[in-house]
């Protein structure tokens, strides 16, 4: 049907007030923000930079190690070990990537983030999206965007400061399924200096529970800083070395791809990891100066 | 042979849009139209039958009119509009109805097309941010209108394996905004405040109400089978929406929110269907490359659907009054398809 004919039965209809019909092409988008789909906001984004930049600079005074190893261009699955009762390496890492490199970095999290009121909208607006396979492969395949992923998931962050460093397991090697069908390198980082920002000296579970949270920790930050230490971090000094990216040479695109590959490819990189991390701490003389 | 065509609901919004574009269609031969009421738009030369909504005597109507293409948009999305019976009578009984009809021994029928919509996904934080037509809903269907719809598409489902030579195609449309169309979510759009609930801006997706005809046409025409996902490019924040549309958000609390929804529903500040509540926390997002593959482009981006829809209502605000609405008047139409004295310009339109 032509557009011509739509227009003559639309007036023939209302004929008193016939609604003149809009124009088929739209010479301006009538959008207002520039929220894009994943619900990140450049605008709002810039101004999380901005905010965060003292922190960056002269709180945790970040060094990167190995920044060229990133693409400029094109898609790559950033994985990185995780810690601290609030996580302190997602925005470091992000925060470095864009300012250094200037391109998006999207954080893939748990669903509670996008539950959680106030919390998930916030956090979605300057980079989160949720961890569901298809939103990784859409971004790193379909797009050429950085994603960054934390394999070890809540287990991370979750753990006391007994266990720091020590890497718990990489969930169930999905994110390398993911970097071998959307046929992208996984550029693993390792980071120092998370633990100390937020350590936990034990857990809540009941608590937890009852507040349908994944944990509620209680940190050296409340014991030496009282309320104020649930959100404020010790000046822990941040070293981040960016490991060899890892390809695999599987055709992409596939349904399926043979688990005991996964998981060793999975294995091997938490392997390579976690002798990265014993490595810097090995040269490591100060957790407060590095 | 032209083709002919049944669509049920010809009393409804779709109904009368898709009577309206297929007479324009020189292909189209016969259109019947079945609705409880009369038509509420003018037109040429679809038929008119008024039948109950469970189409009790559709079987007959099938084998007297020897229709081939059954074009199914009397389906229900708008849980305000009707009772939760009256949804599944019209929604699952009416369906079951429909395909038991087409799917007779000897049926003519060659085509079914059905206007279902992306409420079958449901709308969750666990959804992903884009839903393909093989990815099923990550939380259980909870509202009426859902689960109605879920039951729609299972028995489509199955009418298609039993009916291998007939080419069965499903519509799940996004939300509709555009000029003409009144929803909860237009509705919502057109009061001095709008419910959001307090703590989420979740993203949204529309599709213009004419890019819904021209699909529902696009499908029809070129006998395409199979599952699409039907929604304008983008999304964008609910309070951008608001914004566009010059509204407030009224925002509701992130806990008890139905509780506190209910007085303003009844006194009619609000609207606030169960099935709105999901979406104005999550959002919801459908992809549709698949539909793009068989050629069919909306000419409409979400953000267009919404600039369209809220020009139009600039428009009747400005004028202070709504367009006249048609009345049907069976001796008039009768005449006008039936006299010898009509004069058919272009060939013989009457049967």
């Amino acid at each position: 049907m032509t557009p011509g004919k739509e227009t003559a039965q639309r007036e023939q209809r209302a004929a008193l007030v016939p609604l003149p019909r809009p124009k088929d092409e739209t010479p301006t988008s009538p959008r207002l923000s520039d929220v894009d789909e994943w619900g990140r906001s450049e605008h709002i984004r810039e101004i999380a930079r901005r905010v965060y930049e003292p922190l960056y600079h002269n709180w945790f005074r970040v060094e990167w190690e190995g920044l060229e190893k990133i693409p400029r261009s094109g898609g790559a699955l950033l994985v990185a070990n995780h810690a601290g009762a609030i996580p302190s390496d997602a925005p470091v890492i992000m925060h470095g990537i864009e300012e250094e490199l200037g391109r998006p970095v999207y954080a893939m999290a748990d669903y509670f983030f996008r539950s959680a009121p106030w919390l998930g909208t916030m956090w979605s607006r300057v980079g989160g999206v949720p961890a569901h396979p298809d939103n990784a492969l859409r971004l790193l395949r379909d797009q050429g965007n950085l994603a960054l992923v934390f394999p070890e998931g809540t287990k991370g962050p979750s753990k006391t400061y007994t266990d720091r460093y020590r890497l718990r397991r990489f969930g169930r090697g999905g994110f390398v399924e993911i970097a071998m069908r959307a046929g992208v390198p996984v550029i693993p980082i390792a980071v120092v200096g998370a633990e100390e920002s937020m350590p936990i000296l034990f857990r809540l579970p009941t608590v937890a529970r009852a507040l349908g949270v994944p944990y509620v920790p209680v940190t050296a930050n409340m014991l030496t800083f009282g309320p104020l230490g649930v959100l404020l971090y010790f000046p822990a000094k941040f070293k981040l070395r960016v490991l060899d990216p890892v390809t695999f040479d599987v055709p992409p695109g596939q349904e399926r791809y043979s688990k005991s590959r996964i998981m060793d490819e999975a294995e091997k990189i938490r392997m390579n990891l976690q002798e990265t991390l014993y490595d810097m701490l090995r040269e490591r003389r100060s957790i407060w100066f590095g | 042979m032209g083709r002919r065509v049944l669509i049920t609901g010809l009393d409804t919004f779709w109904g009368g849009r898709m009577a309206q574009a297929l007479e324009a269609e020189p292909d189209v031969e016969m259109i019947l139209g079945m609705g409880t009421s009369e038509p509420s738009v003018p037109l040429e030369r679809a038929e008119f039958v008024r039948a109950d909504q469970t189409y009790s005597i559709l079987s007959r109507i099938v084998r007297a009119t020897q229709v081939d293409t059954i074009v199914h948009t009397f389906l229900i999305v708008d849980s305000t509009k009707v009772s939760g019976r009256t949804l599944h009578e019209i929604n699952v009984i009416g369906t079951m109805n429909l395909l038991a009809a087409a799917g007779q021994s000897s049926s003519s029928v060659r085509q079914v097309v059905v206007k279902s919509s992306s409420l079958v996904y449901g709308a969750a934080a666990t959804d992903p941010t884009w839903f393909r037509e093989e990815m099923t809903r990550t939380s259980p269907a909870r509202t009426g209108v859902e689960r109605s719809l879920l039951e729609v598409e299972s028995f489509v489902r199955d009418f298609a394996e039993d009916n291998p030579a007939t080419v069965v195609s499903v519509l799940r449309f996004a939300n509709v905004l555009g000029t003409d169309i009144v929803t909860p979510i237009s509705a919502n759009l057109s009061r001095p405040m709008c419910p959001s609930i307090a703590g989420y801006n979740p993203l949204v997706q529309f599709i213009e109400e004419d890019d819904v005809v021209r699909c529902l046409e696009h499908v029809t025409r070129n006998r395409i089978p199979g599952l699409y996902n039907v929604a304008g490019a983008g999304r964008l924040p609910w309070s951008e929406v608001a914004a566009l549309c010059d509204t407030r958000l009224l925002p509701l609390p992130p806990a008890g929110t139905r509780l506190f929804a209910l007085p303003l529903v009844q006194l009619g500040l609000i609207d606030f269907p169960p099935e709105l509540e999901g979406l104005l926390r999550y959002g919801r997002g459908i992809d549709t490359s698949r539909l793009a593959k068989t050629g069919f482009a909306c000419r409409y981006t979400s953000a267009a659907a919404v600039d369209s829809f809220i020009r139009a209502t600039r428009l009747r605000r400005g004028l202070g009054h709504a367009p006249t609405s048609y009345t049907y008047e069976q001796d008039v139409e009768q005449f006008f398809r039936r006299s010898r004295a009509v004069v058919h310009p272009g060939g013989d339109a009457s049967a």
